[in-house]
């Protein structure tokens, strides 16, 4: 079989895929413009190709490509969730598209006013004073809530070194704290999967700036202490940080704000339906308690009597982590579904988000073993060390062999305190009928590990390539093509 | 499987004494938990390194570990062949997988080592 | 909620199984002290025309590209975007996809991702490229942390003719790390090269090219200058089609670029979602930021592409990452992708050099108004500064009115500039537009110089 065939190697010198205009202008030479010197000497070796050629390429990489659209997408921690094209049709708008961002603030009425209720809604259901909207990412919002802190407690004269995560942290916790220049300490979960209070409590000083929680944590279980967490935080006058990735199992039911929280990201990604995008683009929205508000990125949208305006001048303030006011279009989307959702809609989101993953828990449970089997929110740890020692087959095999069943595979090896951790997020847009679908397949692999392991090491059989050789890859990085 | 006459670490390493000077490597418990290696990261000749401080990373796909100076001083060696051959850690990791050759400032660190025996135990194969 | 299909009867039948008897039991491990215990206040829901409606009339109060004839840029440029681009790119397929951990079922993203960062190599002159960062100005921010992590050095030299946004940014990544970031000025609108304020201690200096008053640096003579002192180039750029036209700055000695990707097929979008590009030299790829894809081959040794040097990130290397980025902006790559397609090497050419001609023509055009003055005399790409016979921002909110968005006011950002427009002209403005936008000018400051000895501007 041969290759499939990369853009570069369709070209044919001459051809052109586009159809720009004739210069309108008097053409002086260009040397009188610019210094010869500074002119590029070998053109870039783009591909050249006609509009159809392009369209068929990617078209045809389409097809290599496992969306939401296409199937279940149960990839644990990542709320893989229906993305409404009403939302998309909205973000389009050229009054939204085509907006410059320099554009006075009084010609963008629109836009800075949809921000400030979007800012609104989210408050309501964070529990919190203030947003700010810059983050393009939880990562990036992580950066934003632990900078903030660092200028509040630098407000006050205090020097805190220490930022606190549980070992069942989401990599960008630990590594965001690394970035803002403090040192993780990093403390045990218990053997309900929540977070070990003896253990934090042995670590909280006066040199500890924040506490990361996830909550509902990364193995989908609710922290059932996290007011009395939050109560030894603040006496030893740390701060509480949410990573809200999890946000969708608990909007509507309870929020962050009141459970002690003084600062959050929210992934508008994950819980507010706007599309991954292959990886990205998301948009991280940070909100804060009063107490942190005068701190956030600058500029903040403000309202006076009918008109919004970006504040700039506020003193206080961390600074920027990015050029602009966010990842606006994303903005968009998400203001679109909270208003089609509204306050039940959400509730009701939560609760199903719930119900699915506790329906697929119970029902995967005889044939993989569930380290923590006890109600869960959105999401579950599976693990299959079962299969493992019974077969000699690894999580990743299973995880593999469920792309021939024409489903993605849930997240694995992750969080790290689970061994061969399987975790799955059903989400709330997933029908019966796809869960049973899913379980059927999942029960298969398990009958498949013991009649033909074989089968199940090797996949997957069926997609567009075998599985990867990603030693070679490491080894002899080949990380763009090079012309012959 | 593990040479008598080297030390090992807590962390895995292996430490051979050749005429006052010390060769260092990865132990082939760690070597095989690891998986294949694809990257090793090592100090340049003439830096030096201290007992039991990190001083390079070795790396598999999905992991990185770092590795710890079994002994004080200065490098005088440094395994150039990882470079482009990282699988050599793992075909070889007692031998041609080596990492560092390290002129001691005090062999006698290497007494605070495990000997084969205590390693094995260690390790659970004895 | 019309996102949900479970029926109350398929509800009821969930409910059974799980062994409780309502979802309230689900949430018995929410503490009471913290539940929620009345409806949230937020605004009613609407139905989907409603919603169209609500959201379509906010779109109609925002003056947007169509409506004014856009001439400003300063880090957003308002160029052509071939329809294929988004329809391409906006397919379910790609749009609702997340992350290729899964790479035999998303060799789409990764095969695209890899074309992608060749592309944004060959117009850049640099050895690699990674996936992307979330803009120009964060990218700016890591590459100067990874310029201090290969140096082990911990002082930043940033000409003050780098955007203002950008070096914001880059002091709020820097900062807490203990960077020291030490400003440039810049003169007469560039930024000479030099060993002043270089030593021992500069892991990087910082230069844009073309520069925020789109003027062209002399990036060779930093390179030289930065390399001399033992330090690293950076060079930011808002525009990568400048290259295009213009010796790339890979090509000119640069050791990282950070770039702002929008003009590369992406909206406007009120500032984002924009793409950060982030390319260097091999020898720098392991303390680069971000994913890298890379190809291989499969257990039948056909070609495929994989997420390589994972190690560097930090859902493996956690608080040793080279940057906390997760999700990053990988459909605008995508985006940028088939934009580059469309065009090929003649295409960017053809646009940088509309940009560069229209971009003259208006400069020379102003130039010539009564009052108005080019304060630079440095080369310029699709971008120029002019001195203006009334307040900037006074002359921009007149122009309003004759339906151009005129430019950004350099007051905002620089003390004694507030009678200096920012003016930015791409392939889509025509010689009848700044026709048209010249004589509006002119008459604005008729006007203008009239009401001066009334009323106050
Ligand atoms: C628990 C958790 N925290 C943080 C993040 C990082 O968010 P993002 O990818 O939006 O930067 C993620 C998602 O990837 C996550 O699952």
């Amino acid at each position: 079989m041969r290759d499939f065939p990369l853009i570069f190697e369709q070209s044919v010198s001459g051809r052109r895929g586009f159809g720009l205009p004739d210069p309108d202008v008097p053409a002086r030479p260009l040397e009188e413009l610019v210094p010869q010197q500074a002119l590029r000497r070998r053109p870039p070796a783009l591909p050249e190709v006609s509009e159809l050629d392009v369209v068929r390429h990617y078209t045809r990489l389409s097809h290599r490509n496992f969306s939401i659209d296409e199937g279940f997408y149960p990839l644990g921690s990542c709320t893989m969730k229906y993305n409404p094209k009403l939302h998309e049709e909205v973000a389009r708008l050229p009054g939204f598209a085509r907006l410059h961002p320099y554009t006075p603030e009084e010609l963008a009425q629109g836009a800075l006013q949809l921000l400030w209720e979007l800012g609104e809604e989210l408050r309501e259901l964070a529990g919190m004073d203030a947003v700010t909207f810059q983050p393009a990412a939880g990562a990036h919002g992580e950066l934003v809530g632990l900078l903030v802190i660092r200028a509040y407690f630098a407000s006050r004269g205090e020097k805190r070194t220490r930022v606190i995560v549980p070992d069942s942290a989401h990599g960008t916790n630990p590594a965001t704290a690394a970035m803002v220049g403090y040192e993780v300490v990093t403390v045990r979960s218990d053997a309900r999967g929540n977070l070990d209070l003896v253990a934090l409590e042995e670590h909280l000083d006066e040199r500890t700036a924040a506490v990361m929680l996830t909550n509902p944590n990364t193995l989908g279980l609710f922290e059932e202490q996290v007011d009395r967490i939050a109560e030894r935080v603040h006496a030893a006058g740390a701060q509480m940080y949410l990573d809200g990735a999890n946000f969708n199992a608990m909007v509507g039911i309870t929020r962050p704000g009141d459970q002690g929280f003084d600062v959050m990201h929210m992934n508008l990604h994950k819980t507010f339906s706007t599309p991954h995008g292959g990886g990205g683009p998301g948009a991280g929205v940070v909100a804060v308690k009063s107490h942190l508000e005068p701190f956030l990125p600058v500029p903040v949208v403000v309202r006076e009597g009918d008109r919004y305006r970006l504040d700039f001048d506020r003193p206080q303030s961390v600074g920027r982590v990015r050029a602009f006011y966010g990842n606006f279009a994303n903005l968009v989307r998400a203001y679109a579904y909270l208003r089609t959702v509204g306050a039940e809609g959400l509730r009701a989101v939560a609760e199903h988000a719930v119900l699915h993953a506790n329906y697929l828990r119970v029902r995967l449970a005889p044939y993989y073993e569930i380290p923590y089997d006890r109600i869960c929110k959105h999401e579950f740890v599976a693990s299959g060390v079962r299969q493992k020692r019974r077969d000699g087959v690894t999580t990743r095999d299973i995880a593999k062999r469920l792309l021939d069943y024409g489903f993605h595979a849930p997240t694995v090896y992750f969080p790290l305190i689970v061994e061969e951790a399987i975790m799955i997020e059903p989400t709330e847009t997933e029908s019966l009928q796809t869960l049973d679908a899913f379980v059927d397949a999942m029960v298969a692999i398990d009958r498949e590990c013991q009649e033909d392991p074989e089968k199940v090491r090797t996949a997957p059989h069926t997609t567009a390539v075998g599985r990867l050789d990603e030693v070679r890859a490491a080894r002899s990085p080949d990380l763009r093509w090079k012309p012959a | 499987m593990y040479p008598e006459d080297y030390r090992y670490s807590t962390e895995h390493e292996w430490a051979k004494r050749e005429n006052g000077r010390v060769r260092v490597g990865i132990t082939r418990f760690a070597a095989d938990r690891l998986t294949d290696v694809v990257y090793v990261e090592l100090p340049q000749v003439g830096s030096e390194v201290r007992f039991m401080q990190p001083f390079g990373v070795v790396e598999s796909v999905k992991a990185a570990s770092e590795l710890y100076a079994p002994v004080s001083g200065r490098v005088v060696e440094v395994n150039e062949r990882l470079r482009d051959h990282p699988e050599l850690v793992n075909e070889d990791p007692h031998g041609e997988g080596w990492m560092i050759v390290v002129e001691a400032t005090d062999p006698s660190e290497l007494d605070r080592l495990m000997d084969a025996q205590a390693y094995r135990q260690h390790i659970g194969e004895a | 909620m019309r996102y949900i299909p479970t029926t109350p009867e398929e509800r009821e039948y969930m409910l059974r199984l799980i062994g409780v008897r309502s979802v309230e039991d689900l949430f018995a491990d929410v503490p009471d002290s913290v539940r929620l215990r009345r409806p949230l206040r937020l605004r009613p829901a609407l139905s989907d025309p409603e919603v169209l409606r609500y959201l379509g009339a906010l779109a109609n109060r925002n003056a947007h590209a169509d409506r004014l004839t856009c001439f400003v840029g300063a880090g957003a440029y308002d160029h052509f975007v071939p329809p294929a681009v988004w329809q391409l790119v906006g397919r379910g397929e790609f749009l609702t996809a997340y992350t290729p951990y899964q790479a035999e079922i998303m060799q789409g993203e990764l095969q695209a991702t890899y074309e992608y960062q060749t592309m944004v190599c060959e117009l850049l002159g640099m050895e690699v490229a990674n996936a992307s960062m979330y803009d120009g100005a964060s990218a700016l921010g890591e590459a100067a942390v990874m310029a201090r992590d290969l140096t082990k050095r911990d002082r930043v030299v940033v000409s003050r003719a780098v955007h203002p946004e950008y070096r914001q940014v880059l002091r709020t990544y820097t900062e807490p790390l203990g960077i020291r970031v030490v400003e440039l000025p810049h003169e007469a609108g560039t930024t000479p090269p030099g060993p002043r304020e270089l030593n021992g201690r500069t892991a990087a200096v910082v230069v844009q090219h073309p520069n925020f008053f789109g003027c062209l640096e002399d990036v060779r003579g930093w390179a030289e200058a930065a390399h001399g002192a033992g330090a690293l180039l950076v060079v930011a750029c808002s525009d990568p089609l400048a290259f295009g036209l213009l010796e790339p700055p890979g090509a000119l000695g640069a050791d990282i670029i950070a770039a702002e990707g929008q003009p590369l097929g992406n909206p406007l979008n009120f500032g984002g979602p924009y793409l950060g590009i982030i390319a260097t030299r091999q020898e720098f790829v392991r303390r680069m930021p971000g994913r890298l894809v890379g190809a291989t081959v499969d257990r039948h040794g056909r070609r495929g592409f994989v997420l390589t040097l994972q190690t560097r990130e930090q859902h493996i290397r956690r608080e040793k990452a080279t940057s906390n980025i997760c999700t990053n902006e990988a459909l605008n790559a995508l985006a940028a992708a088939v934009y580059l397609s469309l065009l090929g090497p003649q295409g960017v050419r053809q646009v940088a050099e509309l940009c560069l001609r229209k971009a003259d023509y208006l400069k020379s055009r102003v130039a010539e108004l009564p009052g108005f003055q080019l304060p630079f005399r440095a080369p310029t790409f699709h971008e120029f500064v002019v001195r203006t016979p009334r307040p900037a921002e006074a002359l921009v909110r007149a122009l309003i009115r004759e339906g151009f968005l005129a430019g950004l006011p350099l007051g905002r950002f620089y003390r004694g500039m507030r009678d200096c427009l920012l003016v930015a002209v791409t392939e889509t403005r025509t010689r009848e537009e700044m026709d048209r936008f010249v004589e509006a000018l002119e008459r604005a400051c008729r006007r203008g110089r009239q009401a001066v000895g009334g009323r106050v501007l």
